[in-house]
């Protein structure tokens, strides 16, 4: 399923989120069930098969991720159910960093500040690779698309360390 | 070009009348209808003017009876008279007895499903709730004049898979065609028309009898979102009058074994000073208890809300939590909506306000609010308003996953995804040669298995044996706009299917439900087989009406000649067919439609879409 096609895009890693989400609606309003809750069995059954797709593929196109991820789908490169796991040293040394760094943060003097700090420092990190990832995109060569599944891995880890701060940040709050 | 039908005088509706569509408020305290009349949805009173039906049914040997006059009841029969039964639905008798170990019921203790004996019979949580809707659908076709087409059912957005297929069963069980199962803080903002005119984050605090729903909603040109939901399934004003009643124990020093009467006595008490409270500073309550000893306890409005406090506060909680889901700052919130009778107390409009920084909105009555709203999305799904651009989104409410290794739940679809969805996930087997696996389908969003809430297990079979992990095996879960799960196995090289609807963990099969209907119809002294004939000669109509409504539009630009004549003579074979009254055969005739039909649905789908996609483009230029 090409949900660029589906949406009526280009294949691009760089599109417009707000031209995205009205197009969403557009197709949303033809193909919801319930523009069909007085036909036939077929129709009805259509309905909420095309309007899945419409939904999956506009949840997919929205986060720059999973977007990248598709993109490299359409190109023969399946992430999806890979095993495999990211053979940098620098950026393993980068990782083991951030997790030491945040188990400290419950050390701190002041946690919440300390969590801050952290994530800002993430934030500027994931910046930057989302930035090199929208240039190294621009091509469609097996170098760079093997080069954009790299950062995806390492953004992927990234996203989910941040995650990991926001909770650690709301069981502060709960306190 | 297609042929018009003509139908005989007086045999079939006018293309223009309005069909009677209605939406139904099944709650945990009370239930409402409300109806579209003149363009005014309102609620439907009964024939004494009362608009709220209390959810109370009593059984006695010989009649069945629902509301007002069955909550007289409670006190004298307890243990015959259903009350709260909403709060039962999609549980077994293991999670009831620890949710509510105080109930009077008399469970029948011979299965897992929950069956609570009375007179003559026993009844489950579906069948109850479907006598309650069965007393409204009767109140609606007295006051509106005629049979219904179809209704809109609310349910709390929190409501997980098993409460729902429940309440659909429900309906189903009590004559409705159900519409759809609407969120109950989506109907709210609909009442309110906040659809039209508001564009923005909306937030609906929905503090019912038995439930608390929080929703984020974001609105714009018609549409609905549903950001997030959250919320607690076993929290409401009950719990208030619970709070008062454990209050009024300690005061007066009452054992801890009290007769059923009194209890359910000092409950309508607590429930009383809690309305009171409402208006005056202070409540007296006096009562006699089983030794005969006169009590009389005063309860304060500051120490009522001191008791409530920890209560609000948890609600307040899950507001925060909401909001985080959706990614939206407390002061983005331009509305925030008050919903359930239990916003009456002071204390919750005074908190809610002062969370969002804004006085909520009071103006419609929040016990009918949810019916209203249920009542205008009806009248425009059953087709009274062709032009109406609204659009609900709704969410999955509750993550679903499955069982792996060890117990740990694997989420497949994560909550707060826009339905309908369809998602695969891929699984492999554990040990060399294995040949069976247990697809364990579960709801819920913590780790571990035995936190979540079971829906479905099944076995898929006949995989070839193989070495550990080398299976494939694609489980695929689909969801419906009701929010509504099914589904599929299967091991990717060889192609053994499995499939399920997932009903049998909590709700019902097929054949349980004929076989309620059967027993319903028999108390009811109507027949089964006419009613079974009815709705599918009212099936074919309806299929027939869309069928050619869609061949009178697009029928000529996407159907070759034969195509036309082919669907053509299915659909008026499928009507000669529905005038006699051989079941099956109608039934085969309307899939046959159906199925002949099915590449002309795709075709329009198609249509539609670029249609929407070139209209898209339009407007960026």
């Amino acid at each position: 399923m090409n949900f660029f096609a589906l949406f009526g895009l280009e294949a691009s890693y760089d599109i417009d989120t707000t031209k995205l989400a009205a197009t969403y609606k557009s197709l949303a309003q033809v193909t919801h069930p319930d523009k069909f809750s007085q036909s036939g069995g077929a129709e009805k059954l259509m309905a909420v098969q095309k309007n899945a797709q419409v939904n999956d593929g506009y949840q997919v196109l929205k986060n720059p991720l999973s977007r990248a991820e598709h993109l490299l789908s359409l190109r023969g490169i399946d992430m999806q159910h890979e095993t495999k796991t990211l053979q940098d040293p620098s950026f393993l040394m980068q990782q083991m960093e951030w997790r030491e760094s945040l188990e400290e943060t419950s050390n701190a003097a002041d946690p919440e500040a300390a969590l801050a700090a952290l994530d800002a420092e993430l934030a500027i990190q994931t910046k930057l690779q989302y930035s090199q990832l929208a240039d190294i995109l621009k091509a469609d060569t097996e170098q760079a698309n093997l080069d954009a599944a790299n950062r995806i891995r390492k953004l992927k880890f990234m996203e989910k360390l941040h995650r990991e701060i926001e909770l650690k940040e709301d069981a502060l709050l709960d306190d | 070009m297609a042929l018009l039908q003509i139908a005989e005088p007086g045999q079939a509706a006018a293309p223009h009348q309005r069909k009677l569509a209605v939406g139904i408020d099944l709650g945990t305290t009370n239930s409402l209808v409300a109806a579209v009349r003149s363009g005014q949805a309102e609620t439907l009173p009964d024939q004494l003017g009362s608009h709220l039906l209390p959810s109370v049914v009593h059984y006695s040997q010989d009649v069945t009876v629902v509301g007002e006059q069955a909550k007289q009841n409670a006190n004298l029969d307890p243990v015959n008279t259903i009350v709260s039964v909403k709060r039962l639905l999609g549980k077994n008798l293991s999670e009831v007895q620890q949710l509510y170990p105080n109930l009077p019921y008399h469970f029948d203790g011979q299965s897992s499903h929950l069956r609570m004996q009375v007179p003559g019979k026993t009844v489950n949580p579906i069948e109850v709730s479907a006598d309650i809707l069965r007393e409204l659908k009767l109140r609606a076709e007295n006051s509106l004049g005629d049979e219904l087409t179809g209704a809109v059912v609310t349910v709390p957005a929190y409501f997980d898979d098993a409460q729902r297929q429940s309440t659909k069963d429900a309906a189903q069980l009590a004559g409705l065609n159900l519409l759809r199962l609407l969120n109950e803080p989506t109907a709210a903002a609909i009442a309110y028309g906040l659809d039209s005119g508001q564009e923005g984050v909306i937030a609906i605090y929905d503090l019912g009898g038995g439930t608390f729903d929080i929703s984020i909603l974001r609105l714009s040109k018609g549409v609905f979102e549903v950001l997030s939901t959250g919320g607690d399934t076993g929290l409401g004003g009950d719990d208030f009058d619970q709070i008062i009643f454990d209050y009024i124990c300690a005061q007066t020093q009452l054992p801890n074994e009290l007769s059923k009467g009194l209890r359910r006595r000092l409950l309508d008490d607590a429930k009383l000073a809690k309305e009171a409270l409402s208006e005056d500073s202070a409540v007296d309550i006096e009562f006699v208890d089983d030794q005969g000893t006169s009590h009389n306890v005063v309860l304060s409005c500051v120490k009522f809300e001191a008791l409530i406090q920890p209560l609000v506060k948890k609600t307040l909680r899950a507001c925060k939590r909401a909001l985080k889901d959706a990614d939206v700052e407390t002061d983005k919130v331009l509305q925030v909506v008050m919903v359930g009778g239990s916003t009456r107390v002071p204390l919750v409009r005074h908190q809610v306000g002062e969370l969002f920084g804004k006085t909520p909105l009071t103006s419609i009555d929040p016990d009918k609010v949810v019916a209203i709203g249920a009542a205008i999305q009806a009248d425009i799904l059953v087709g009274n308003k062709p032009d109406a651009e609204m659009l609900l989104l709704d969410v999955l409410p509750l993550s679903l996953g499955l069982e792996t290794m060890g117990g740990l739940t694997e989420k497949v679809i994560p909550r707060n995804t826009t339905i309908p969805v369809a998602k695969a996930q891929e699984f492999t087997t554990f040990k060399d040669g294995q040949t069976a696996m247990m697809i364990h389908v579960l709801q819920g969003e913590r780790e571990l298995v035995e936190d979540c809430r079971s829906l479905a297990k099944f076995n898929l079979t006949g995989i070839p044996p193989m070495t550990a992990g080398a299976a494939h095996i694609r489980v695929t879960f689909q969801v419906d706009a009701d929010g509504l799960l099914s589904v599929t196995a299967m091991e990717k090289s060889t192609g053994v299917q499995s499939q399920i609807q997932v009903k049998p963990s909590y709700g019902l099969d097929e054949s349980e439900i004929a076989d309620m209907l059967k027993s319903s119809m028999h108390h009811a002294k109507e027949d089964m087989q006419a009613r079974m004939l009815k709705e599918q000669q009212v099936e074919a109509s309806r299929v027939a009406e869309s069928l050619q409504s869609a061949l009178q539009k697009d029928g000529e630009e996407l159907l070759s000649e034969d195509e036309l004549k082919a669907i053509q003579a299915a659909m008026d074979e499928m009507l000669s067919v529905a005038q006699q009254d051989d079941v099956e055969n109608i039934k085969r005739s309307i899939e046959k439609v159906d199925q002949i039909s099915q590449a002309f649905a795709a075709r329009r789908m198609d249509k539609s879409i670029n249609q929407a996609l070139s209209g898209q483009s339009v407007n960026e230029l």
